[in-house]
C-alpha cells in the first residue's frame, strides 16, 4: 500500500492551521475597516443635488447666517429645510435668468418642492432634537464640520454611534459659549482657558448616555 | 453472540468476554469501515433526518417571521426557547463528566462510553445554542453579543448573566469539541491505516493529522488529553451554574434562589446520565456491543442517575421549604400557584417523572434490566423538561403583579421547533456513528492490557506487520 500522503502535506497542514489564525484576523480587519470607510460612511463625499447649492458661496462669501435658511434649529427637531421662497428672496433680483437656477424658478412658479438629497440621514430608530444642542452650547460646525468649505454639501462625520457617544460622554470637549454657535471661525482657547468644564456647569448640560435617550 | 441471553448475566466486568487487541478494534471499527449498515440505522436516521427537515421549516420561518409566531408574550417572555435551551445544555454536561472528571478520578468504566457521550454533549450544546440564538429575533446580528471593536462604542452588558451565558456555554462548546477531537486522533489514525478506498484514507487521513503512534506523539497526547481534562472539570459545574444564574439573579419568585446552582448541575448531570442511558441502550443492542458496554457500565450510570435525582428531589424540597420558611406571601403564593395553578398539572408529572420513576433505581433488578433502564431513563428526560417548564413558564405566568398576569400556549412554531431539535440532535448523533468509532479503540486496548482480557503485548498493529 502506497503513502496516502506526499511529505510536503505536513507543511501544508502546518501551514493551514498557522495560516488560518491570521486569515481569520485578516479577514475582520478589513471587514471591520472597510465598514469605517468613507466608502460606507460617506464622509468626505460630496452628494450631486438638483440645483448645485454652494455653501461655501452663500456662507463664507457672502456671510449669511446659518438660520437665514434652516429656520427651525432654534426650535425644532428638524432645522429644517428652507421653502423654495427663500432661495427666490434673492434670486428673484440676482441671476434670475441663470439656467442653472431653472429648477429653482420652475419650482417657485409650480408650486412643486425643490427634491434636495439628504446628506445627514440618521436612522429611523435614532431621535434627534436639533433645538436641544443648539441651546445649550453645541456649534454647528462639531457635527457638520466647516459648512462654510463646501462647495456641494458633504458628511464631516460618520454619524456612527460611537461618534454620538464621544461627545455625550465628554460634553466638556465640545461645548462652547452660545454665542458662538454659528460662528464658522470660533476657535477653542487651550489649557487653562477651555471654558468647556465651566460652560458645562453654567448650561446645566447632563452627560446623557442611557439608550433611551435616543432609542425612545 | 448468537445465543445472547434474553436477561443479561450480571458481572462487574467492563470487559466482558475473551477478548484480545485484535477483536476489539475489528468490531469497533467494522461498524464504520462497511458498506453494510444495520436496517435500524438507516430507519433512524430517515427518521431523524425527516424531523431536521422540521427543524430547518420552523426555523427558517421563525427567522423569516419573527419571533413573534412564537406563543410567547408579556410577560411570559421566556418560554419554549429557553426551556428548551436549559435542557439540551444540561444533557450535555453527562458527556463533560465522563470523559473530564472520571478520566480524573481514573474509572476504567468510562472507558468504553465517553467517546459518544462527548460526542452527545457536543450535538446537545449545538441544539443549545440554536435557541438563544433564534430567541434574538434578528439571528444576522448574534456577533452583538461578543464583545469586539465597534462602531457604537459598546461592549456587552458585563453584569447581565446572559452575557456570561454567552462566555460560559461558547467556552464549553470549544473545550468540548478540542477533547472529543484530541481524544479521537489514535482512532482516526486506526481507521486510515485499516480503510480500503482512497476516499476514506484520505479523510481519516487529514483527520488524524499524521499520527503514527510514535512514542513521542502518545507522551504529548498524554500531556495534551490530561490539560483538557482539567480544563474540562471546572467548566462541568460552571456551565450549568451560570445557566442558573439566568434565573437566581432575577427577583422573580420562583426563581430568585440560592439553591439554584448546585441543584442545576446535578440537574444537568441526571439528564445527561439518562440520554446517554436512552442512547447507549438501543445502541449497545444494534451493533451487538454488550461485550463492550456491559451491564457493569449500565449499572454504574444508574447509580449516578439516582444520586444526582435525589440532590434535584432536595432541591425541590428546598424550594417548597423556602418558600413557606421565607413568609414572603409572594413566595407561598408561587408555591401554591405552582401546585394548584393552572399548570399545576405539569409539577405534579415532573414529580412523577423525577421523583417517582427515579426510586426503581435503588433495585438492582431495575438497574441491570436494560428495558426497565430505559424506561427510567426516558421519565427522567421528560421530566428534566418539565422541571424547566415549571421553572420558567409557571413562574413568568404569575409574577408580582395581577393585572399582568397571562397563560402562555406554544404555537406549532414552538413545538415544531423543539421536536426538530430532537431531530438535529439525532442526525448528528447518526452521522457520528457512521463515520467515526462511537467507542475509543485505543482505550479498549488498553482496557484489554489492564483486565488481561486477550493476548498481552500484541498490538493489532505489529500483528498485521
Amino acid at each position: 500500500m502506497g503513502q496516502i500522503f506526499h511529505p510536503s502535506a505536513n507543511t501544508l497542514a502546518k501551514l493551514g492551521i498557522f495560516g488560518g489564525v491570521f486569515l481569520l484576523i485578516g479577514l475582520f480587519t478589513i471587514w471591520d475597516q472597510f465598514l469605517r470607510s468613507p466608502y460606507v460612511t460617506g464622509v468626505r463625499q460630496p452628494i450631486e443635488q438638483t440645483v448645485p447649492f454652494s455653501h461655501k458661496h452663500h456662507v463664507q462669501q457672502l456671510g449669511i447666517d446659518c438660520r437665514y435658511c434652516h429656520t427651525a434649529v432654534e426650535k425644532s427637531a428638524v432645522a429644517g429645510i428652507p421653502p423654495t421662497k427663500t432661495c427666490m428672496n434673492c434670486h428673484v433680483q440676482i441671476w434670475k435668468d441663470a439656467p442653472i437656477l431653472a429648477p429653482v424658478r420652475d419650482s417657485f412658479l409650480t408650486g412643486k418642492q425643490l427634491q434636495w438629497t439628504r446628506v445627514h440621514d440618521l436612522p429611523d430608530f435614532v431621535y434627534f432634537n436639533h433645538s436641544i444642542h443648539v441651546n445649550r452650547g453645541i456649534g454647528c460646525v462639531s457635527c457638520h464640520g466647516q459648512v462654510d468649505e463646501m462647495p456641494l454639501m458633504w458628511k464631516a462625520n460618520t454619524l456612527h454611534m460611537s461618534w454620538c457617544l464621544n461627545c455625550h460622554r465628554h460634553p466638556d470637549k465640545f461645548v462652547r459659549p452660545k454665542d458662538k454657535v454659528f460662528d464658522m471661525r470660533w476657535e477653542r482657547p487651550t489649557g487653562t482657558n477651555d471654558p468647556g468644564k465651566a460652560l458645562v456647569a453654567e448650561y446645566d448640560i447632563q452627560s446623557l448616555t442611557s439608550c433611551s435617550i435616543c432609542h425612545r | 453472540m448468537a445465543t445472547e441471553p434474553k436477561v443479561e448475566k450480571f458481572d462487574s466486568a467492563v470487559l466482558r468476554g475473551r477478548h484480545s487487541y485484535d477483536t476489539v478494534t475489528d468490531k469497533i471499527a467494522s461498524i464504520v469501515l462497511t458498506r453494510n449498515q444495520p436496517r435500524a440505522w438507516i430507519f433512524g436516521a430517515a427518521i431523524a433526518f425527516s424531523l431536521l427537515m422540521l427543524f430547518l421549516y420552523t426555523a427558517a420561518m421563525v427567522v423569516a417571521k419573527g419571533i413573534g409566531i412564537w406563543g410567547n408574550n408579556v410577560p411570559v417572555a421566556w418560554a419554549l426557547d429557553i426551556i428548551n435551551f436549559v435542557w439540551w445544555i444540561g444533557i450535555g454536561h453527562a458527556g463533560t463528566l465522563i470523559s473530564a472528571i472520571l478520566l480524573l478520578l481514573k474509572q476504567d468504566w468510562r472507558t468504553s462510553i465517553n467517546r459518544f457521550a462527548e460526542a452527545m454533549t457536543l450535538f446537545a450544546v449545538a441544539c443549545a445554542g440554536m435557541f438563544p440564538l433564534l430567541h434574538l429575533g434578528r439571528v444576522w446580528v448574534f456577533y452583538w453579543l461578543m464583545p469586539y471593536p465597534n462602531t457604537f462604542a459598546l461592549w456587552p452588558q458585563f453584569r447581565s448573566p446572559l452575557v456570561w451565558d454567552v462566555f460560559a456555554v461558547s467556552t464549553y462548546a470549544l473545550v468540548s469539541l478540542m477533547f472529543w477531537f484530541v481524544g479521537l486522533i489514535p482512532d482516526l489514525a486506526t481507521l486510515r491505516d485499516r480503510a480500503q478506498n482512497r476516499a476514506a484514507q484520505i479523510f481519516y487521513g487529514v483527520l488524524a493529522m499524521g499520527w503514527s503512534g510514535s512514542a513521542r506523539h502518545w507522551s504529548r497526547y498524554e500531556t495534551a488529553y490530561m490539560i483538557l481534562a482539567a480544563l474540562s472539570t471546572p467548566l462541568v459545574l460552571s456551565v450549568h451554574s451560570v445557566v442558573s444564574f439566568d434565573f437566581a439573579v432575577s427577583v422573580l419568585p420562583g426563581w430568585h434562589t440560592t439553591v439554584f446552582p448546585p441543584y442545576f448541575v446535578a440537574g444537568a448531570v441526571f439528564a445527561g446520565f439518562a440520554m446517554v442511558l436512552t442512547l447507549a441502550i438501543p445502541l449497545r443492542k444494534i451493533y451487538g456491543l454488550q461485550d463492550l458496554i456491559t451491564m457493569k457500565h449500565l449499572d454504574n450510570m444508574a447509580k449516578v442517575m439516582l444520586a444526582t435525582g435525589l440532590i434535584v428531589i432536595y432541591g425541590y424540597a428546598m424550594e417548597g421549604f423556602m418558600a413557606w420558611y421565607s413568609g414572603s406571601p409572594n413566595e407561598r403564593f408561587m408555591m401554591y400557584n405552582r401546585l394548584f395553578g393552572p399548570y399545576g398539572y405539569t409539577y405534579w408529572l415532573l414529580l412523577l417523572c423525577n421523583f417517582v420513576a427515579v426510586q426503581f433505581l435503588w433495585s438492582p433488578r431495575i438497574r441491570r434490566s436494560t428495558l426497565g433502564l430505559f424506561i427510567v431513563a426516558m421519565f427522567v428526560n421528560v421530566g428534566m423538561w418539565l422541571e424547566r417548564f415549571v421553572i420558567i413558564v409557571t413562574s413568568l405566568s404569575r409574577d408580582f403583579l395581577p393585572s399582568s398576569w397571562a397563560q402562555y400556549h406554544p404555537t406549532f412554531w414552538d413545538t415544531g421547533l423543539f421536536i426538530g431539535s430532537i431531530g438535529l440532535f439525532l442526525t448528528l448523533m447518526f452521522v457520528f456513528i457512521r463515520l467515526l468509532p462511537m467507542i475509543s479503540i485505543f482505550e479498549m486496548r488498553d482496557l484489554v492490557h489492564k483486565t488481561g482480557g486477550g493476548s498481552p503485548r500484541e498490538s493489532a498493529e505489529n500483528k498485521r506487520k
